[in-house]
């Protein structure tokens, strides 16, 4: 099922350290953002030279704010190119395009107290964290490790969010926060859950160092940022009855292509899990992206509504 | 409480082909599904005929038994998520009956069918006359189970179960989404299971889903949770040939999927419709696919669906039925 993107309006960019910006978009028409639950990501398509890119950043906001999401965008010079195109091309007053929020990092509820433990740009789904158990009155500590204070961002907003929570370190290699953590993660009460968000080795020293502790893997969290899907290419298949080749462009699936040019087939869910639109092949290799579809047959079929081709030509017996 | 022929034109017909297996059966729900009638489907909440009748059953059963709607505390935004989606969605759906205003932070709440106006400012529970998933519950004809989603995986932490086919709340409340169905044959077999939760820890706010699924009644009777065994099982031994027109019923629930936004939990509102087979007769072409299905269902799904004792004398009396509406339409 195609995600509908909302247009926001850039009404605000401030320069945070210099290597992160913070945008606040607002809603064009004063309708009210989407609520949303802390840890939640917004999918932003920044402009590009050649193509839109498509990347997910935390909201880093109050949940309870809906005429304004705010988001924190590291420039990474040797990215993909969708942090270099927020800093340069993204300027005040643009509208651009944004889908609506998911969370693939949500607070624990059942927890009954939160460490949380941020490195660098990973400190961003905390703030949304921070409003929501101070609302709810569940008890935290945020641990906030930064290169150096030119490099500390958000440092309002959190502590605006979390009086009396927040510690700060300032930290190269990570040190510094583990030698902070050893002795609170060792004295934690029961019920207490551990979620960490940062560079990769960050996360590893700092769950390592929980598991160390005793720490049960079902208290353990981390961010896990991937985005929904991998990049689409374009493509194109031929039908075995009729010869009739069809080219499917990087924003369709195969199946709007196919359904673009009249031909019907059944589906459901439109994202590959109930197996209704099941096409059989002919020839070629495809990419599949479908949780439906059996290993033994993925020779001879595919489901259109999300797989694409691996290598070609693609024939379905069509 | 009978259905009137317009609440059978829109009754949602389970089946579209003549035999019938467990499949993750699920589809966006923003759309009417074609019933070969009026239609069925498109909203999350349907209020109908019934909304009077079905309404003053469930609260005499909470008074009885107050167990059948439970809320873990940790599902306290959950709860205020229902509240708002339900209010937003009946305004949206029903501006005739139900309205809803917001202003300052306080919501005000119309009720028309039931007479009832609440001012309530969302997320203070003192602003309610009781916890307000409580309070929502006795507004809605659907059973809505909310389902926390912790790592990776869905706890069934707050629900209502006044109107449940043969299962219990009390019982799953807490289990996981593959614990309480792991009685079900064949499906886990079959992967549906596995791949339902999949689908349902991927789920996105704002993209809502639904799929039906079926079983039989007798008697027109919404509560059939195994708390009550005592008071309806028996009533599948003691059917008679003569009796199944009016007492023999097609019970087919209705269920959504809805990723709630602030608390991120899974909402999943079961509607339970009931059709007696000489209401169902009314439109042939489902009687006759209602005698292909009966009679091709697998034995163990038979048994585990609880339509073991009666099974094949209903598939005797639709053939005969079917046989004179073929006659008929000669």
């Amino acid at each position: 099922m195609a995600v509908t993107t909302i247009k926001v309006r850039v009404a605000e960019i401030t320069e945070l350290t210099p290597e992160i910006r913070a945008f606040d978009l607002v809603p064009l028409n004063g309708t009210p953002l989407p609520p949303f639950s802390p840890g939640s990501h917004v999918v932003v398509h920044v402009p590009g030279e050649d193509r839109v890119r498509k990347n997910p950043y935390s909201l880093a906001s109050s949940p309870w704010e809906q005429d304004r999401y705010r988001i924190a965008v590291r420039r990474i010079d040797e990215g993909r190119g969708g942090s270099v195109g927020m800093h340069e091309r993204v300027r005040w007053g643009d509208v651009i395009e944004i889908e609506p929020p998911h969370n693939l990092f949500a607070p624990d509820r059942a927890a009954t107290r939160h460490v949380l433990v941020a490195g660098g740009i990973g400190v961003t789904p905390f703030v949304a964290y921070a409003h929501a158990l101070a609302r709810d009155g569940v008890p935290f500590e945020l641990h906030y490790a930064f290169r150096g204070p030119e490099h500390a961002a958000l440092l309002d907003d959190l502590a605006a969010a979390s009086p009396g929570a927040l510690s700060t370190y300032v930290d190269d290699d990570g040190t510094a926060v583990l030698a902070g953590l050893r002795e609170r993660l060792a004295g934690q009460p029961l019920g207490t859950h551990l979620s960490v968000c940062g560079p990769a080795p960050m996360m590893d020293a700092v769950l390592g160092l929980a598991r160390e502790l005793g720490w049960p893997e079902s208290r353990l969290h981390l961010e896990r940022f991937a985005l929904d899907e991998a990049p689409r290419l374009p493509f194109s298949v031929r039908l075995a009855s009729t010869d009739e080749v069809i080219e499917v462009p990087a924003e369709l699936t195969l199946l709007e292509a196919l359904e673009d040019r009249g031909i019907e087939i059944p589906y459901l869910c439109r994202q590959g899990i109930c197996g209704e639109c099941r096409t059989p092949i002919v020839d070629g290799t495809p990419d599949h992206r479908d949780i439906f579809l059996p290993a033994e047959e993925h020779g001879s079929a595919l489901m259109p509504c999300v797989s694409r081709c691996a290598r070609g030509p693609l024939v379905l017996d069509l | 409480m009978a259905n009137s022929p317009d609440a059978i034109a829109h009754f949602p017909f389970p089946f579209d082909q003549d035999t019938y297996m467990y499949s993750t059966n699920v589809e966006p729900a923003d759309q009417v599904r074609d019933n070969g009638m009026a239609g069925w489907g498109g909203r999350v909440y349907d209020v109908c005929e019934h909304y009077r009748d079905e309404i003053a059953l469930r609260n005499e059963i909470l008074a009885r038994d107050p167990l059948r709607c439970q809320v873990l505390p940790h599902m306290r935004e959950a709860a205020w998520d229902v509240v708002e989606h339900a209010t937003t969605s009946m305004a949206t759906d029903y501006p005739d009956w139900f309205s809803r205003e917001e202003r300052g932070g306080e919501v005000r709440w119309t009720n028309r069918l039931l007479d009832l106006e609440q001012v309530f400012t969302p997320g203070v529970e003192d602003t309610l006359p009781e916890e307000p998933f409580h309070w929502m519950m006795r507004q809605v004809q659907e059973d809505i189970e909310l389902l926390d989603h912790r790592g990776d995986a869905l706890y069934v932490d707050a629900g209502i179960l006044t109107f449940g086919a043969d299962w219990s709340l009390d019982f799953d409340l807490g289990m996981s989404f593959l614990e309480i169905h792991g009685p079900v044959p064949r499906a886990h077999e079959l992967g549906v299971f596995q791949r339902a939760h999949t689908f349902l820890l991927g789920l996105r706010a704002g993209q809502n889903f639904r799929r039906t699924n079926w079983t039989m009644t007798v008697g027109r009777r919404l509560d059939t949770v195994t708390e009550v065994y005592p008071e309806w099982g028996p009533d599948r031994a003691s059917l008679t040939y003569d009796e199944i027109g009016p007492r023999l019923h097609l019970r087919v629930e209705v269920q959504h999927f809805v990723r709630l936004p602030r608390s991120n939990a899974v909402m999943f509102p079961i509607r339970t419709y009931l059709i007696s087979l000489d209401e169902l007769c009314t439109v042939p072409a489902w009687s006759m696919r209602l005698e292909r299905v009966l009679a091709s269902l697998p034995d163990d799904l038979t048994d585990y669906k609880g339509l073991a004792r009666y099974r094949d004398m209903t598939v005797q009396w639709l053939a005969e039925r079917n046989a004179t509406l073929g006659a008929t339409a000669a």
